[in-house]
C-alpha cells in the first residue's frame, strides 16, 4: 500500500517507464534541478542524471522539435510544456508536424512521444494560464489524447501513453496535483481508450474529464444522499482514443445525459459527444442532452470571478436536478 | 563616476524624480508582498523587487504617448510609467478599484491611458507586439517611442529573435531592455545559454551595438536608457539594452528561491540594491537627508492610503464576467 499524491505518481510513472526502457528520456523547462514548477518530476535528476534528465531554455519549439526528431530516430521522448497554455508557442510543430508526419510519410516513419502539460483553471492565474485545451488537440488528427483524473490514472496511462506508438498530449490538472490516493500496486498500464465508471446509478449519465470528473463524483454524491438521485459518473479519460462503447451503453441505460466540461462552450469536447450519443442513441434518449461548460469567455483572474466561472459540484447538483425536474428544496 | 556637483548632465530634480519613482515601486511590491501573507491577494504574483532602476528610468524618461510592454513580472513598469498604486494593488486583490477590475489580475497589468500596452504572460509573445507600435508611429510619422521590457530566459524563444531583426530591418523607433537577473525560473541562465551575456552577445546577430550596463545604478541606467531613447525618437532606429539585476525574492509568490546560493542573494540584496545605492548617491551629492527622507515618508503614507482604499474597494459583480469578450461590450455569440 502507499499514498500517493497526483504529482507524485507523475514522477513516479516518468520513472518506472524510464526504468523498463532506456530509450525513454525525459526533458522540459527547470523539470531537472527544480523538479519543475508544479514539482511534479521531483527526483529523477538524481535517479537518471542529466543525459536523460534535460533542462532546457525558454524555447518550446526547440523542445517539441527535438521530441521529435528524437521519436523519429527510435527514442520515445517525454516532453513537458509547462503550462497548457504555451502550446500555443509550439502548435505548428504539434498540429503540422508530430501529428502529419507519419501520414504523409505513408507510414515510413512513427512518432512515438509524449507531451505532459499542466491544464485548467482553479488557481486564479488568469487567461493565459489557467485553460483547459484538450479540445485543441482533440481537433488534429494524428495526436491522442489524454486526460488523467486521479493518481491511479496518472501511473496507468501515462505509462500506455509512454508505449504507444502515436504522439500523445497527456494533460495533467493543476488542480489535481495535490489529490492523494491509496494504491496497492503503482506499476498498472490502463489502456488508452477505456473510460472509466466512477459511480452507478440509472437515472442521469453525466460525462466528464479531469477535474470536471471528480467533480461530477461528488456532486453524484450530494445527488444520491439529498435527492434520491441516481447518476452514473463516466470518466473519459482519454478522448482519443474515444471510448464510444462505454459511452453509449451508458447512455442508453440512462437515458438523460450531461456532459461537465471545464472548456469554454463552443467546440468543446462534450459537442462531439452529444452529437455521437444522438447519432447512436436518439430513441433512447428520455430528454435533450445538456452540456454544462465554463462560459464562451476568457478566464477572469479574480477568485470570485474565477470561482463563478469553471463548473462547480453546486452548479452540477443543481443542473442535474433541473435537467430531471427535480425541486431543490432548502 | 560621482562628480561633486549635482548639476551634471542628469541634474538634482532629475534624480529627487528616479528616488521618488523607485521608492513608489519598492514600497508598493513590499506592500503586495504583506498582502499576500494576509491572504488578500490570491492567484500568483512576481515580484521585481531590487529591479527597481530599471523600470523607473524608463517611467522619469519617457513623454505621454509613449508605448510601454512588460512581462508578468511587469507590476513595476506600470507604476513606473504614472498608474495609480490603488489600481495596481487592487487588481492583484481582485477588486473593483483595478486596473482592470480583476480581469486580467497580477500578470496582465494594462493601464493604456498611461502607455502601459499590456502585462503578458508568454514568453517573448510581447516583443514582436511591440514592434506594432513602434511601426504605427513610424507608419503616421509620430514621434512616439516604444519600449520592451523583458528577462534574459526570453532570449532563448524564437519570438525574441524574429522581432529584432524586423526592428532592425524597418529602423523601428523602439527600445528592448533585457532584465537579467541571471535566473528564468528556477534555472540559472548560464545553464541553457549559449553566450555569457544573453541579450548583449546576440546584439551583433541583428546589426545591433552591443549595450551592457549595471541595471541597479540608476544614473548609469539613465544615461544608457536616454541615449537608446533619443536614437529612436530622432528616427535612428532600434536598440538593445541588457541590464544586469537581480531580483532580491523567488521567482513567484510560490518560491522561496532555494536554488540560488545564500552568498549570492546576500551580495545582491546587501552590497548591490539599487535603493541603498541611490541614497548614498543622493547623499555623496550633498542632498539634504531630510529632503531624502521625506520623499520616503511622503510615500510610504502614499501607499498607505492606497492599500486601504484598495481594501474597502468592494469585489467586481459577477456580472463583470460576461463584459467586454466583444466590442459591442458582452458577450454573446449567438441570437
Ligand atoms: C512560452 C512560455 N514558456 C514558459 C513560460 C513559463 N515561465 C514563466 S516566467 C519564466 C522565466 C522567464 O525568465 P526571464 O525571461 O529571465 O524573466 P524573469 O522571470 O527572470 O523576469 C518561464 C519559463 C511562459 N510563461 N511562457
Ligand atoms: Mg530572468
Amino acid at each position: 500500500m502507499a499514498q500517493l499524491t497526483y504529482r507524485e505518481s507523475v514522477s513516479l510513472a516518468i520513472a518506472q517507464s524510464m526504468r523498463k526502457d532506456q530509450k525513454v528520456f525525459f526533458m522540459g523547462e527547470d523539470v531537472g534541478a527544480a523538479g519543475g514548477v508544479f514539482k511534479a518530476t521531483v527526483g529523477l535528476l538524481d535517479e537518471f542524471g542529466p543525459e536523460r534528465i534535460k533542462d532546457c531554455p525558454i524555447s518550446e519549439q526547440a523542445i517539441l522539435g527535438a521530441a521529435m526528431g528524437a521519436a523519429m530516430s527510435g527514442l520515445r521522448p517525454i516532453a513537458e510544456i509547462m503550462f497548457s497554455d504555451f502550446l500555443a508557442v509550439c502548435w505548428d510543430i504539434i498540429a503540422n508536424q508530430i501529428a502529419k508526419t507519419r501520414y504523409m510519410s505513408d507510414g515510413q516513419i512513427n512518432i512515438p512521444l509524449v507531451i505532459r502539460t499542466a491544464n485548467g483553471g482553479g488557481s486564479k492565474f488568469g487567461a493565459q494560464h489557467s485553460q483547459s485545451l484538450e479540445n485543441w488537440s482533440m481537433a488534429i488528427p494524428g495526436l491522442k489524447v489524454v486526460a488523467p483524473s486521479s493518481p491511479r490514472d496518472v501511473l496507468g496511462l501515462m505509462a500506455s501513453s509512454v508505449q504507444d506508438p502515436d504522439p500523445v498530449i497527456f494533460y495533467e490538472h493543476k488542480s489535481l496535483y495535490a489529490m492523494k490516493e491509496e494504491l496497492d500496486k503503482t506499476d498498472i498500464e490502463i489502456p488508452l481508450g477505456q473510460a472509466n465508471i466512477m459511480h452507478k446509478g440509472n437515472d442521469v449519465l453525466l460525462i466528464g474529464l479531469g477535474l470536471m470528473a471528480q467533480r461530477a463524483k461528488k456532486a453524484a454524491e450530494i445527488l444520491k444522499e439529498k435527492f434520491n438521485v441516481d447518476a452514473t459518473v463516466l470518466d473519459l479519460r482519454t478522448l482519443v482514443p474515444l471510448d464510444l462503447q462505454s459511452i453509449k451503453r451508458e447512455a442508453k441505460k440512462c437515458g438523460q445525459v450531461i456532459t461537465v466540461e471545464e472548456n469554454p462552450r463552443l467546440c468543446g469536447w462534450g459537442a462531439e459527444i452529444s452529437s455521437l450519443i444522438i447519432e447512436h442513441c436518439f430513441k433512447d434518449l428520455k430528454g435533450p442532452i445538456k452540456r454544462i461548460t465554463t462560459p464562451h469567455i476568457p478566464l477572469p483572474s479574480a477568485d470570485i470571478l474565477e470561482d463563478n466561472t469553471i463548473p462547480s459540484v453546486d452548479v452540477i447538483v443543481d443542473e442535474t436536478l433541473t435537467k430531471l425536474k427535480i425541486k431543490k428544496e432548502k | 563616476m560621482n562628480s561633486k556637483n549635482i548639476n551634471d548632465d542628469i541634474g538634482e530634480s532629475t534624480r529627487l524624480k528616479l528616488w521618488e519613482t523607485m521608492l513608489k515601486l519598492r514600497l508598493t511590491e513590499k506592500k503586495a508582498y504583506d498582502l499576500f501573507l494576509q491572504n488578500l491577494i490570491k492567484g500568483t504574483s512576481h515580484l521585481a523587487l531590487g529591479q527597481e532602476a530599471i523600470g523607473a528610468t524608463f517611467g522619469v524618461l519617457l513623454e505621454k504617448g509613449d508605448y510601454t510592454f512588460c512581462t508578468y513580472r511587469g507590476h513595476n513598469h506600470t507604476l513606473a510609467r504614472g498608474s495609480s498604486i490603488v489600481g495596481v494593488l487592487g487588481e492583484l486583490m481582485g477588486r473593483q478599484c483595478g486596473l482592470m477590475r480583476g480581469k486580467g489580475g497580477s500578470m496582465h497589468l494594462t493601464d493604456v491611458e498611461n502607455g502601459v500596452m499590456g502585462s503578458y504572460a508568454i514568453i517573448g509573445a510581447h516583443i514582436p507586439i511591440a514592434n506594432g507600435t513602434a511601426l504605427a508611429s513610424q507608419y503616421n510619422k509620430t514621434s512616439e517611442v516604444t519600449v520592451c521590457f523583458f528577462g534574459d530566459g526570453t532570449t532563448n524563444i524564437g519570438a525574441f529573435h524574429e522581432a529584432l531583426n524586423m526592428a532592425q530591418v524597418w529602423k523601428l523607433p523602439i527600445v528592448f531592455v533585457c532584465e537579467n537577473n541571471l535566473y528564468m525560473e528556477y534555472t540559472a541562465i548560464g545553464d541553457v545559454t549559449a553566450v555569457e551575456h544573453p541579450a548583449a552577445d546576440r546584439a551583433s546577430a541583428y546589426g545591433m551595438e552591443k549595450i551592457i550596463v549595471d541595471g541597479n545604478d540608476a544614473d548609469e541606467m539613465y544615461r544608457i536608457s536616454k541615449k537608446a531613447i533619443d536614437k529612436a525618437r530622432e528616427g535612428n532606429g532600434p536598440s538593445l539594452i541588457e541590464a544586469k539585476t537581480y531580483r532580491h525574492s523567488g521567482h513567484s509568490r510560490a518560491d522561496p528561491g532555494k536554488y540560488r546560493p545564500d552568498e549570492e542573494v546576500k551580495d545582491w540584496v546587501e552590497n548591490k540594491d539599487p535603493i541603498k545605492i541611490y541614497r548614498q548617491r543622493l547623499k555623496d551629492f550633498n542632498i539634504n537627508e531630510t529632503k531624502i527622507n521625506s520623499i520616503e515618508e511622503d510615500m510610504i503614507r502614499q501607499v498607505e492610503e492606497a492599500t486601504e482604499m484598495a481594501k474597502s474597494s468592494p469585489i467586481p459583480d459577477i456580472k463583470e464576467i460576461y463584459t467586454d469578450v466583444w466590442a459591442d461590450g458582452g458577450s454573446e455569440w449567438h441570437n
